[in-house]
């Protein structure tokens, strides 16, 4: 019975873990029902990019508020880890507080974490504020109604009892470690938890070794659940957006790609000595569809970016057709993006790995075409967004969808590309009169 | 502005068997729009001012294809792309200067997968090239002290990565330069882009063009300064929408220059 508390710990980090496992496996064979996207070039920057943007979160703070609340949350959450790590290994082996051994660090670094839980609070405090009492705008928007502003808040309140758990077991621990209790040898400096302690005199040692030992199984139960909310929500970035910087785009913003398929056959019309009646030579594949009309049909990056956007909106908030009252969000082109990935995934999930087509898909069903038609292609959603997605892409590529393979542009832009066609001009003149103005007055 | 351009064709350089410096590309609103045939003229002038050997293709240019590509027609972006870059790689073009951002970017960024690599500059970074060479003099003249905002075009800005060089060359004016809340990277787009100038908005509660135009209004500019013929337009009907033609001129950075040196 003695090993009891350590066998149910194991087991229940191999569950958490397990599942959580489980889980990431699927958002990997789902990122991987997109298009592949060939060799990735310049790893030097691409890396450098990890750094300074997703590690070195350079982007957030272009908002300096929320920029700074973030980073606090970001570095007490990284560094706190150190804390889980020593749980795990005090779980498993039935030790307390095992990074003592490094001597007078050990109570720096326990006051460190402590110093930065309460900054968590605080900026979580601050963030809960923007959301729910302030009520900024790139937070109300329509697509954020229901799920994911919950989801928001509840993440704000996972990390308020995360912290609140860590404090109070430090606090028991301290004033068990004050009485001398066996097991409880002084380590650590406390100098949040402190202020704790009053709430605890008077307590016999029995009642705070239970409290703390519930704050202790709480705290790292609380981590597990946490880590499984992942998959559930926005949250998935401080995973992903490592992996999705990585693959950012580094051409600059205003580069779209061009289409080999559409090179080959423009190639073949333009050459002269091209017999048009031969058959298409061995090899070459004609593509099955131009553009996007569903999550297949877009790259492998474009859904890694669907499932990082932590969806904060500062795109939308940047983005001119939605100042100004136009349907388009780019947030919403991501949540959409990865709602559909999430259905088609759960399709393959329910019909052995195979896809079994729903009479649905990404177009019409989730983006309409007045957003598509709206967006100015101005970047101003890939500049402000702080981990590298490019939701302009995925409305080009329904674009060319729309257009290449349904006709189906505005009929303005119609007689606009019949006019580029005919005479090399978005409007009706002559290509003979171009160079007209320098003879005019 | 009345005094005459000298605006050779390539065509007519290839005829005495010479390479100009650099290639104007003039664009479809520069060729066309009237507002734009006037910052057409006057960076012509400027060119010629500084003695700057250059050419036009004239007849020969075509639409580069940025309003099809962003419309969603790759095809007839690729038709349009590998037209024009026949006509550059026959007169052998190296270096190419443009008015347009749309132009700059297109010519720049998409045309040399498709085998058409040149050196391409917008006009506003080559003026700024011509002063370091000390060919282009600039000086306030009628702008110096007066205050104005410069509207960043979207291509030429966050797409490019350029914001100083049009603001080097408003410095050179001596103007009061006063940025809008919204500029530089973060700056707002006019609302012209991705082929947008060829339809009409989605609904909405206000056109992006007005939204713009009154934040550039709150700055109190006499001068709403462009780099884009695009841009202009849409300023241009953004000001008047307000009213405020009489008091607020919307004009491009080359025009400015040419307007100070009395061009
Ligand atoms: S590129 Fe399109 S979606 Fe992105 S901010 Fe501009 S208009 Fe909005
Ligand atoms: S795309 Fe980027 S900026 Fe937009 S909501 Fe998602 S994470 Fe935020």
């Amino acid at each position: 019975m003695q090993y009891l508390p350590n066998i149910l710990f194991l087991l229940l980090l191999i569950a958490g873990i397990g599942y959580f496992t489980k889980n990431i496996r699927k958002v990997i064979r789902n990122i991987k029902i997109g298009q592949e996207i060939g060799e990735v070039d310049q790893k030097g920057k691409r890396w450098s990019n990890v750094l300074r943007i997703a590690l070195g979160q350079s982007k957030m703070v272009v908002r300096p508020v929320s920029g700074l609340m973030h980073i606090i949350v970001y570095v007490g959450f990284v560094i706190i880890n150190i804390e889980v790590l020593e749980i795990i290994i005090d779980g498993l082996f039935g030790t307390h507080r095992i990074f003592a051994v490094i001597g007078p660090a050990y109570d720096y670094l326990i006051a460190s974490f402590e110093v930065l839980a309460l900054l968590v609070l605080v900026a979580v405090a601050v963030f809960w504020i923007r959301r729910n009492i302030q009520r900024l705008k790139r937070f109300m928007s329509p697509e954020m109604k229901g799920w994911p502003q919950n989801d928001g808040n509840i993440i704000l309140y996972f990390e308020v009892v995360l912290m609140l758990l860590f404090l109070t077991m430090n606090a028991a621990d301290h004033s068990l470690q004050d009485m001398g209790a066996a097991h409880y040898s002084e380590a650590g400096m406390f100098p949040v938890s402190n202020h704790l302690l009053p709430l605890f005199s008077g307590l016999t040692e029995g009642t705070l070794v239970m409290i703390e030992r519930i704050a202790w199984w709480m705290h790292i139960i609380g981590i597990l659940v946490f880590l499984n909310y992942l998959y559930f929500s926005k949250h998935l970035h401080i995973l992903l957006a490592f992996p999705n910087v990585y693959f950012g785009k580094l051409t600059p913003k205003g580069q779209l790609k061009n289409l080999e398929s559409v090179t080959n056959e423009v190639k073949l019309m333009m050459d002269p000595s091209a017999d048009p009646y031969a058959a298409p030579p061995e090899g070459a594949e004609t593509p099955a569809k131009f553009g996007a009309s569903d999550v297949m049909d877009l790259s492998r990056t474009q859904l890694l970016n669907a499932y990082t956007c932590t969806e904060c909106g500062r795109c939308t908030s940047e983005c001119p057709a939605n100042q100004t009252g136009k349907k388009l969000s780019p947030r919403k082109i991501m949540m959409d993006t990865r709602d559909r990935l999430q259905e088609v995934g759960k399709n393959l999930d329910a019909n052995k790995g195979e896809f079994k087509p729903d009479g649905k898909q990404l177009l019409d069903d989730y983006i309409s075409r007045e957003e598509l038609w709206a967006c100015t292609t101005c970047n101003a959603c890939v500049e402000a967004c702080p981990v590298s997605i490019d939701p302009l892409s995925i409305i080009m590529d329904m674009r060319q969808f729309l257009v290449m393979e349904q006709s189906a542009a505005p009929s303005e832009l119609n007689v606009t590309m019949t006019n580029i066609e005919n005479n090399a001009a978005p409007w009706p003149f002559n290509q003979m009169d171009r160079a007209n103005w320098i003879n005019e007055n | 502005m009345s005094e005459q351009i000298n605006v050779p064709t390539m065509a007519q350089f290839m005829a005495q068997g010479k390479q100009p410096e650099v290639l104007f590309w003039v664009g479809c609103a520069g060729s066309f729009d009237d507002r734009a045939k006037k910052i057409t003229k006057a960076f012509a002038k400027l060119l010629n001012n500084a003695g700057v050997e250059f050419a036009v293709l004239g007849t020969e240019e075509g639409c580069t294809g940025d309003p099809a590509k962003r419309a969603g027609n790759e095809f007839l972006f690729q038709m349009q792309a590998m037209m024009n870059i026949q006509v550059l790689n026959g007169y052998e073009i190296k270096k190419i200067v443009t008015t347009c951002p749309h132009c700059f970017n297109t010519l720049k960024n998409e045309y040399p997968q498709l085998g058409g690599s040149y050196e391409v500059m917008h006009h506003t970074q080559f003026l700024k090239s011509l002063l370091n060479e000390g060919k282009l003099k600039v000086e306030g003249g009628k702008f110096k002290g007066k205050r104005i905002t410069f509207h960043d075009p979207c291509y030429l800005g966050r797409a490019n990565n350029e914001y100083e060089a049009p603001r080097e060359l408003l410095g050179k004016l001596e103007v009061e330069l006063v940025e809008m809340k919204r500029c530089k990277s973060r700056g707002l787009c006019c609302g012209a882009g991705g082929a947008q100038m060829f339809k009409e908005p989605e609904p909405g509660d206000k056109d992006i063009n007005i939204e713009r135009t009154e934040e550039a209004l709150e700055t109190q500019p006499k001068i709403i300064a462009a780099g884009c013929p695009f841009c202009n337009t849409m300023m241009t009907d953004g000001v008047k929408n307000k009213e405020k033609e009489d008091e607020i001129e919307v004009m491009d950075v080359a025009e400015m220059i040419a307007n100070a040196a009395d061009l």
